[in-house]
């Protein structure tokens, strides 16, 4: 019990002030190793200053001191007890070859089912427009979608003007951050226990699968491959893995099969979840350029074949990327599994243990 | 409205306590926030409008980029480098803190910023502020991703006493055994009370000011029963004088 607060006050103020020190240099100094003193000493803050508190706690204190002292225990707690990583510097070129398709290969169930969401829904939005082609207007409401395909091709074909001239920054701009929101928001809706992401991929699909058909239909598929292939190759597999992260949240938020609280699950994914997304963005940004500077740009100025080479070797280059990168030694995936489990070790871990 | 605190025990059976910020006071730091947006996406349009002269195209696509850039970046930015503040934040005291108490890392803070896409429909974060009115935590859906709370940022206030302390003579020190029980049964919050309505004295009108220590007075009666001579003669805010007194100081 304090029977003097002000004396109280006047003791314990000067600990209070050099854990506060200690800790605002550690918050802004995030890197910085303590030495074993420091450590100690700095322990040793926390449990005089965590005493105090205690005595507070018990008497008719002011609430004010009250709730600073709990502030800085609170403070002090966070960075005893932090067991994730968080020394190691980020390193970009770690984090993109080896760090993001790991992240991907751990998570192929839920890529699987954004596939086979999309593809559903292209099947879908095919056989609709196939089965009535009236319905293009509901299926594709964009108006440069609603001309008949031949006849923009041959409207293209025979272009002598680059209709893009001047404004191809601005273009590549405008692709880049709505497709990133579009992905954002494809993320985002996992919170709806993935139901806001199902319809956001079918949609996508449903959109993906008509065009094609009214393409082909047409007989303009090489157009098309030409079209779509150089940019798509990158776009469509970038909003899939959007969509596999929105899948990672909602798995994470439903928790089947699992018997970790809800918090342990989420917190489980979250670095997940951030890697995918930054791994999306980045692809956009790639896919944005590519559909500003060269997918406009039909035959005669770049033939369709060399568009078609283009799109399949970048897809062949992003699959084996997503395959292969990083590695595929156990022991690497275990470790950033370890890393993002907030320092549980992998099972294989435990079990030699 | 549930528990506006946010209770955390430690391995070491250390108790303490956050207190929580509730929607009101986070959309007014959101809407501080939204002004400085709207400040740095002035900032870049005017730099977008130098660049015309060069090269409209770019100039264009900086403005593009720049909005998408600072509408998403600015929270992430900011909470990251500033340990859980926006500047809206640090203007209501406001901080972003991981929901165990640990240290919050940066894919909690690009989660929780990244979710204030779904957070913020359909119109003015109505999605958000619903979940965070009926949370327990008070978190809004990106909070609830991210393993996040937005917590209030207290400032030490050390309770000046010697000008509310009695100078001299307490006649309830007389009686050192009621003396401990009322130590014993007053809550902090009427402890406060109490010494908030000294430190205030001088503002109120007479009447109220008369009031008001009668009714104080007449509470911490109630709790204990003073023998008739520590108290006769006594004027209400004396008496208070006396209760801080007792509370808050040894001699």
């Amino acid at each position: 019990m304090i029977v003097d607060l002000q004396r109280f006050l006047a003791n314990e103020r000067p600990v209070w002030s050099e854990l506060e020190g200690m800790l605002d240099q550690l918050e802004r100094e995030p890197g910085v190793r303590m030495s074993l003193e420091q450590a100690q000493r700095f322990h040793c803050l926390f449990e005089r200053t965590a005493a105090d508190l205690a005595k507070l706690r018990t008497f008719s204190s002011e609430p004010e001191t009250r709730r600073y002292l709990e502030h800085l225990v609170a403070r002090a707690y966070g960075e005893i007890h932090e067991t994730r990583d968080r020394h190691r510097g980020f390193r970009p070129l770690h984090w993109f070859f080896a760090t993001l398709p790991q992240t991907f290969r751990r998570h192929l169930r839920a890529f699987a089912m954004s596939l086979t969401v999309t593809v559903a829904g292209c099947l879908l939005g095919g056989l609709a427009l196939a089965l009535d082609p009236e319905a293009k207007p509901v299926l594709m409401p964009f108006p440069h979608l609603q001309q008949d395909p031949a006849q923009r091709v041959a409207q293209e074909e025979q272009a002598t003007a680059d209709r893009l001239a001047g404004a191809k920054t601005t273009f590549s701009a405008f692709l880049m951050t709505h497709n990133t929101k579009v992905s954002i928001l494809t993320l985002a809706l996992g919170m709806s226990w993935g139901v806001g992401t199902v319809l956001m991929l079918f949609y996508n699909g449903v959109i993906l699968g008509a065009v094609t058909v009214d393409y082909v239909a047409a007989g303009q598929a090489r157009f098309l491959l030409g079209w779509l292939l150089p940019h798509g190759a990158i776009e469509i597999p970038a909003i899939l893995i959007a969509g596999q992260a929105g899948f990672v949240l909602a798995s994470a938020l439903i928790g089947w099969g699992s018997r970790r609280p809800l918090t342990a699950r989420l917190r489980q994914v979250s670095g997940d979840i951030v890697t995918l997304i930054f791994g999306v963005a980045l692809l956009l940004v790639w896919a944005g350029f590519v559909e500003a500077f060269l997918s406009q740009y039909h035959e005669p100025v770049i033939p369709y074949t060399a568009k078609i080479a283009f799109g399949a070797l970048e897809l062949a280059a992003l699959t084996l990327f997503l395959a292969r990168s990083g590695g595929t030694r156990r022991g690497r995936d275990e470790e950033t599994a370890s890393s993002i489990n907030g320092g549980v070790p992998a099972k294989s871990e435990r079990a030699s243990a | 409205m549930n528990s506006p605190s946010l209770e955390i025990r430690t391995p070491e059976g250390i108790c303490f306590s956050q207190m929580l910020a509730g929607p009101i006071a986070r959309f007014l730091a959101w809407s501080l926030d939204l002004f400085c947006i709207l400040v740095l996406l002035t900032l870049v349009s005017y730099l977008a409008l130098l660049l015309i002269f060069v090269s409209p195209g770019l100039a264009v696509a900086l403005n593009t980029l720049g909005y998408f850039v600072i509408s998403i970046g600015y929270g992430i930015v900011c909470e990251w480098f500033w340990r859980g503040q926006t500047l809206g934040k640090r203007v209501c005291r406001l901080r972003v803190v991981d929901a165990e108490g640990l240290r919050l890392q940066f894919h909690q803070v690009v989660i929780r910023n990244l979710l204030r896409f779904v957070d913020a429909l359909p119109l003015l974060y109505f999605v958000g502020g619903v979940v965070c009115w009926f949370s327990p935590k008070c978190q809004r859906l990106g909070d609830i991703a991210g393993g996040t709370v937005v917590i209030r940022h207290p400032r030490l206030l050390e309770p000046d006493l010697d000008q509310v302390l009695p100078g001299k003579f307490n006649s309830l020190r007389q009686y050192p055994h009621l003396a401990a029980r009322l130590r014993q049964g007053v809550s902090p919050a009427e402890a406060a009370l109490a010494v908030q309505a000294l430190l205030r004295r001088d503002h109120f009108q007479p009447e109220a000011r008369v009031a008001l220590f009668a009714e104080l007075a007449a509470h911490f009666k109630s709790k204990v029963d003073f023998p008739p001579e520590a108290t006769d003669g006594i004027a209400d805010e004396q008496y208070i004088r006396n209760v801080v007194g007792v509370l808050y100081s040894e001699h």
